[in-house]
């Protein structure tokens, strides 16, 4: 796995952060700070949480559609800085998640976002040519399967609702939710 | 004025040279809107300093691969504030 320091967003993120120090905007400390108290509670595990709930619980995942703010603060997922849209997958429609503009997503519910998804490549092809992006993925979606490619170009973060998979009917919460993935939060994956 | 879902919309062609939240890749596409999502200050406003901002609609709107590239059978949602769109 590539680390995030040899990527060039990360370059250009700390020469942000370096003229953001320099004007007293903030210091080194309270980024240190602010990032560790996010990141420590930041995790794909939430979202998949949400998921295994909304596929046992019919209530729960009409909360999650209308309302996912709403939806996150009813697991213990308050405050979100942003306003939660999920989109549900179908077996016949597939939705992924993709910022052309930067590279937002819901952090708090996905945790980190990874390397590729800030990558110049993904960002310009997932709009252009989902179906050959997703195929990279090892996601081969056949011709009749509807793809939607969600841009958060706006303070709304998205969040893929997958498909419950077939004979998973005994699981139990944690099981479910250990099936989740990122990549099936974003739309990459399955599940 | 508000755009009901399902209502066609183009989006501005115009290149401003401040801040926007416009992708290059829609301007001037017709699309439809898919729903309201909330009411947001206007990026553009707050990145050019204006106090106060504009607070405007913001809304999913739907615009077909083949529209847009040419090519392509699937569909891209892009979040755009209520003056980015004239009525189709």
């Amino acid at each position: 796995m590539t680390g995030h320091d040899d990527l060039p967003v990360a370059a250009r993120a700390r020469r942000l952060e370096e003229r953001l120090i320099a004007a007293g905007l903030t210091s080194d400390d309270e980024m240190d700070e602010f990032l560790t108290r996010l990141y420590t509670r930041a995790s794909p595990v939430n979202g998949a949480r949400m998921v295994a709930r909304a596929w046992t619980d019919p209530q729960y995942r009409d909360l999650l559609l209308s309302d996912g703010d709403a939806a996150a603060k009813d697991m213990g997922f308050g405050d979100l800085s942003y306003a939660l849209r999920i989109v549900p997958n179908t077996e016949i429609t597939h939705n992924v998640i993709v910022c052309t503009l930067c590279s937002c997503y819901p952090v708090s519910l996905l945790g980190p976002s990874p390397g590729w998804y800030k990558s110049f490549a993904y960002r310009s092809r997932t709009v252009r040519e989902p179906r050959t992006v997703l195929a990279e993925f090892g996601l081969g979606l056949p011709d009749e399967v509807e793809i939607t490619v969600w841009d958060s170009t706006s303070e709304a973060r998205y969040m893929v609702l997958p498909v419950r998979p077939a004979g998973t009917e005994a699981l139990g919460a944690d099981e479910l939710t250990a099936l989740v993935t990122r990549n099936g939060l974003i739309g990459t994956a399955l599940v | 004025m508000s755009y009901e879902a399902g209502a066609r919309v183009r989006v501005k062609a115009a290149d401003p040279d401040h801040h926007t939240r416009v992708p290059r890749y829609v301007r001037g596409h017709t699309g439809v809107i898919v729903t309201a999502i909330d009411q947001w200050p206007v990026p553009d406003d707050c990145a050019r300093g204006i106090d106060p901002p504009r607070a405007e609609t913001c809304y999913a709107v739907r615009f077909s691969a083949a529209d847009l590239w040419g090519s392509g059978d699937h569909a891209v949602t892009v979040d755009l504030w209520e003056s980015y769109l004239d009525r189709a």
